[in-house]
């Protein structure tokens, strides 16, 4: 017991001469200004310090009053960057810290004001990166719209499109086209609904009848368009009815359990499973395969991608479903864009490879360039 | 109320709670009853979240308070008063608009959040060291490889015959082997729910029911 009482007296000694020594501070060169290449959100402070402690960051926005604790930073740090600042503000700043019971401060630096950017040159990279993306981009859909034809392989999971809407169809049986669960904001929304119209050209040519229940209410009024266009366009506008397509609700279990609920009791002979998906994703899968319809699925959310796989026949795999909407859709546009996306990747791999070799020679330019910050 | 020592809203809970997982029986009228409660309560309850979340605090208000200086908000609401006018033939296409602003937003918005957190970042981790020595070397050299192998996978304008088939098939075997992964740790998040519902039924329900 002795023993322990005198580590605890050495270890608290310890304390006390090492932590005196931290409290030992002094600063220099003290200076606040506005962050470079920003959006008006921050101010940079710099310092020199000697000593270990441990500063506190008073701000005020009057030269000799109502200095505020707003943070706290190492004293050997020497920087620290507010973010509670409004664009515009005339801020004042001093450090303090701690010196046996006392409280020691600096002098007042400032005003320094908050302003916004309009280039932020560390984002030079993703600009040169988008110049080029457009300039493929118009390129390759300039190219489309002249006529010249623009090659993509076509994916395997298309070619069970015609098959499951067939089935359906020898079936007499309704299709389910679920396209997934998020916005119009959503690419994988838009392409879904690019993918349903050539689905809702298929059934209103085989006059098989086909459901599409949403949770969103913009997807709900774009998939209607979609489909009522899809009906015009295959001459068959008598057969479109407003109850193909359906909204449920805005919640994602809520919206689940509806959409099992009709797979069990309505069991549909095709299920399309098309979009931005989340937890749900299982639970739509597994109820329809269990109800044994053909299933059909495609989504580009990478979690929800091995449970399309373990329970639908096929799957449209990450960026598979947005070329299959320009494979299908025909559109200059989107096809355009599936080639300027080949042929960026191209240029990525090529970067990457570079860089790569550079690296091992020694050389971190090319790792460089691509930072973000 | 708190009928065996447990308050009414408990029960309730148990209750659609039991008449939800009935489905894993078969589906019966209890679960047809609480699907219809939870699809018809959610909606309304959504519609409450954002009169009272977006709305009210992001129009009503700043505009009730300060008309003249808030006159912008104007814009967004037309908008989104447009969106109705699909359901009025004679204007239908006004709705187009405000689809068409909304989409272009957010491409917008995700082009730049894409390629800086996404692209630019990935790329810069895929650069990495084939000098870092023994494991680390070999661990680097199989990033480099999948990474390689899954992005000509997901290259559309050539057939993917020889060469370039045989390593879109080894793109396809990293993909498999990502997908397993992340289906195992997925299984696990889903498996701590329903531990979740089960702790709610055993220790809030039954439990001091047994013990009352």
């Amino acid at each position: 017991m002795r023993l322990w009482y005198a580590f605890i007296m050495i270890v608290v000694c310890f304390n006390v001469w090492f932590g005196s020594d931290a409290l030992a501070v002094e600063i220099e060169d003290f200076a606040a200004q506005d962050t470079p290449s920003d959006g008006g959100q921050s101010i940079d402070l710099r310092w020199v310090a000697t000593g270990r402690g441990k500063v506190f960051i008073l701000r005020s926005t009057a030269r000799d009053s109502a200095f505020s604790v707003v943070g706290e930073a190492l004293a050997s740090d020497g920087a620290y960057t507010d973010f509670g600042v409004e664009e515009g503000v005339n801020y004042y700043y001093r450090l303090g810290w701690m010196s046996g019971g006392d409280t020691l401060q600096t002098h007042t630096v400032g005003p320094a004001v908050a302003k916004s950017n309009w280039f932020r040159k560390y984002r030079s990279n993703a600009l040169v990166t988008t110049a080029l993306m457009f300039f493929l981009v118009i390129t390759f859909v300039n190219r489309a719209k002249k006529g010249h034809p623009l090659y993509i392989r076509r994916i395997a999971g298309l070619s069970s499109i015609d098959e499951a809407v067939g089935r359906a169809t020898e079936m007499g049986k309704k299709i389910l086209y679920i396209p997934g669960i998020l916005s119009l904001s959503e690419i994988q929304t838009i392409a879904s609904l690019s993918i349903l119209k050539h689905i809702a050209k298929l059934t209103a040519i085989y006059g098989t009848d086909i459901e599409v229940p949403n949770k969103d209410p913009l997807v709900f009024s774009a998939a209607r368009e979609t489909v009522r266009e899809a009906y015009l366009e295959a001459g068959k506008p008598d057969q479109y009815r407003e109850e193909m397509v359906t909204y449920l609700t805005y919640d994602q279990f809520a919206y689940a359990a509806s959409v099992t609920a009709k797979m069990v009791r309505e069991k549909p002979a095709t299920n399309f499973l098309i979009g931005s998906f989340f937890a749900e994703s299982l639970i739509l899968a597994e109820t329809g395969q269990a109800v044994g319809a053909i299933q059909i699925a495609g989504t580009a959310d990478i979690p929800q991608l091995p449970f399309f796989v373990t329970a639908c026949d096929y799957t449209l795999l990450g960026e598979e479903l947005f070329a299959a909407s320009a494979y299908l859709s025909h559109e200059p546009v989107l096809l355009g864009s599936i080639k300027a996306q080949d042929v960026m990747k191209a240029i990525i791999m090529v970067v990457v490879g570079i860089g790569i070799v550079t690296y091992a020679l020694g050389s971190e330019f090319i790792k460089n360039l691509l930072l973000t910050r | 109320m708190h009928p065996f020592g447990v308050p009414i809203g408990v029960w309730i809970n148990a209750f659609l709670t039991l008449c939800i997982l009935s489905f894993l029986y078969k589906d019966n009228p209890f679960f047809r009853f609480a699907e219809s409660l939870f699809a018809g309560m959610s909606l309304g309850y959504y519609i409450g979240i954002v009169t009272e979340n977006t709305l009210r605090p992001n129009l009503f208000r700043p505009l009730a308070q300060n008309f003249w200086g808030n006159v912008l908000l104007l814009i967004p609401m037309a908008l989104g008063i447009m969106l109705y006018f699909r359901y009025i033939p004679s204007v239908a296409w006004l709705a187009r608009i405000a689809l068409a602003v909304y989409i272009g937003y957010y491409v917008g918005v995700y082009l730049m959040q894409k390629l800086h957190g996404d692209i630019l970042f990935q790329s810069r981790d895929t650069i990495v060291s084939l000098r870092a020595g023994g494991v680390d070397t070999l661990w680097n050299i199989i990033v480099m490889v999948g990474v390689f192998s899954v992005l000509i996978y997901f290259y559309f304008s050539a057939e993917h015959k020889g060469a370039l088939g045989k390593v879109s098939k080894l793109g396809i075997y990293f993909l498999m082997i990502s997908f397993g992964a992340s289906f195992g740790y997925t299984i696990m998040a889903r498996i701590s729910l329903l531990m979740g519902r089960f702790s709610f039924l055993v220790n809030t329900w039954l439990r001091p029911i047994i013990s009352s």
